[in-house]
């Protein structure tokens, strides 16, 4: 199994008036070639558990961070290799950009792992192209004069551009224009295509609905509750008393089963719900013919 | 994390004792006045009486005493070099020699002076600091400052500027982690590596900070226009400070205290 996280507990500021249990206990596993949301509301222990998996977060004790079979913890893990394989994208990542030129912004990361000239040049062609960038368009623009979206895209192709088996991403497309939401998100799916492994934090329902498999949801440093999405999105009343809310969609399809009966509701997939609610619509008769 | 937690700046523990209920004015004029009259203690003698009323003083602020020890670290070095030097560079009569280096009576006696003057003044500090919030303790500036208005001081300005700094720290601070996160996630070693390349690495940690801070300011600026601020504005203050018998107290035994012994021992 590529990473397993088990049973780990973690403490802000262990000693002090101010120590906070920010992780409680969590077991996660993350298998190769998936996308896996992470969900749960601010101070959930979401950012934490994510800066564990690449060992920016060293665990206390042994064996809880395993990626590919190496100890997070072990003394003699060459973290570097562990950061170069788990990619890790912060939230609002282009805070982090300090650059001249794009080029220059998304070659920072291969070249600090003592990659060849030739080798990062073509790195970060590939890389901007995974994020919908044109190479020859941005590549000696400087990355302060572009828009949030771009600005998101370029830090995105920071961490791509290391050629990660493991992408994390916090809260991809928190502060975003919706459309540029919903290319991010197609972005992310087209690279997890190409075998790349993605987990995906957010607080976003309707977008961890359409992109993430299976789910994690965390609540007070603990989880709470985790299966495929299909499963953790029909538990409403858990998820309701965990102060999360519903994608759009499980609402509609709920509210419509509990009129019509016999929908549904765990269905994610718009068009297929759709179907749903035409078929529901279709057995009350009434509308029968205005559908034919 | 590890940045965070080696200042002591701004962080006020809340215990609701004694020592936090006083007029931060009393304890801001009281830590000046004994940060003097360290320096003018002139035997050991004076200076254990002090180191122990500084403790009793700790100890009533109910503040664990760990947090007075973390205020040292920063200035660990700067204890460790001016001890050294004092001990080893110090003419006298010599009561230990190693080859070229020799140990004198009054070298061994300033650094001993030089180390308790240094523990003291980053205790008293540390007393102020952690026992009043920074809002308590700009309020107490302001007023401290403002018979110096007539001679073109803006007090009022000046513990604005202050409030905002010290409101501000923490959050830098956190940023600062979160960088040093980010660019380790790329790849960045903190950790091994020569002066020059830890220099080097400060680029992508400087570069983003400080272009967040500046549009942080100007954030900041617009909402406090927002909110009809005004330089040289009269203003008055949500709470205002009053002198109590407490104060009164405390002042008296403070200053009897330490006059005492500083102009005795």
């Amino acid at each position: 199994m590529p990473i397993v996280v088990k049973n780990l507990t973690f403490i802000y500021d262990e000693g002090f008036i101010f120590a906070k249990k920010a992780l409680d206990n969590v077991s996660i596993n993350i298998e190769e070639g998936e996308i896996v949301g992470i969900i749960g509301h601010t101070g959930s222990g979401k950012s934490t558990l994510v800066q564990h998996l690449n060992g920016l977060i060293k665990p206390k004790n042994p064996n809880s961070v395993i990626v590919d079979g190496v100890d997070i913890c072990d003394a003699k893990t060459n973290l570097k290799e562990i950061r170069q394989k788990v990619g890790l994208v912060f939230q609002y990542p282009e805070m982090q950009l300090f650059e001249e030129t794009v080029e220059k912004e998304v070659a920072f990361g291969p070249k600090n792992l003592g990659i060849s000239d030739e080798e990062i040049q073509m790195r970060v062609k590939e890389a901007l192209e995974m994020v919908s960038l044109d190479f020859d368009k941005y590549k000696d623009r400087s990355p302060f004069l572009l828009s949030g979206g771009e600005k998101r895209r370029i830090a995105i192709a920071g961490i791509l551009a290391m050629k990660p088996k493991y992408l994390i991403l916090d809260e991809p497309t928190a502060g975003l224009d919706p459309w540029v939401r919903i290319e991010i998100l197609k972005e992310l799916q087209s690279i997890n295509n190409k075998s790349t492994t993605i987990v995906i934090v957010s607080h976003d329902m309707d977008e961890i609905s359409k992109i993430a498999k299976r789910i994690y949801v965390l609540s007070n440093g603990c989880v709470a509750l985790n299966g495929t999405s299909k499963y953790v999105f029909s538990q409403f009343d858990k998820i309701k008393e965990l102060g999360l809310s519903l994608p759009q969609i499980t609402e509609i399809l709920y509210l419509l089963n509990s009129k019509f009966g016999e929908v549904d509701y765990t269905e994610l997939d718009i068009s297929k719900a759709v179907n749903e609610i035409l078929m529901a619509l279709n057995r009350k008769g009434k509308w029968k013919s205005k559908i034919a | 994390m590890e940045i965070k937690n080696s200042l002591t700046i701004g962080q006020y523990i809340p215990t609701g004792s004694i020592i936090h209920r006083l007029d931060p004015r009393t304890k801001l004029i009281l830590v000046l006045l004994f940060m003097v009259m360290v320096f003018l203690v002139k035997s050991i003698l004076g200076y254990i009486l002090l180191f122990m009323f500084i403790l009793i003083l700790i100890v009533m602020s109910k503040v664990q005493i760990k947090y007075f020890i973390r205020g040292l670290k920063p200035i660990l070095i700067l204890i460790i070099f001016t001890v050294v030097l004092q001990l080893f560079f110090t003419r006298g009569s010599p009561i230990f020699t190693l080859g070229p280096l020799v140990i004198t009576k009054e070298g061994v006696y300033l650094a001993v002076f030089i180390l308790l003057r240094l523990v003291l003044l980053v205790f008293s500090s540390s007393l102020l600091t952690l026992t009043t919030s920074p809002m308590e303790l700009t309020n107490a500036l302001e007023y401290v400052l403002a018979p110096f208005k007539f001679i073109g001081l803006p007090s009022g300005e000046i513990s604005m500027m202050m409030t905002i700094a010290l409101r501000f720290i923490p959050t830098i601070l956190e940023e600062t982690d979160r960088l040093i996160k980010a660019q380790s996630a790329r790849g960045v070693d903190f950790e091994s590596g020569g002066l020059l390349k830890k220099i080097k690495n400060m680029v992508p940690i400087l570069v983003p900070l400080f272009i967040s801070a500046f549009r942080r300011a100007d954030d900041l600026a617009i909402a406090m226009e927002a909110r009809c601020f005004q330089v040289g504005a009269k203003r008055t203050h949500l709470k205002e400070l009053k002198f109590g018998r407490l104060d009164y107290t405390f002042t008296l035994i403070f200053i009897t205290v330490v006059t005492t012994v500083s102009l005795l021992f």
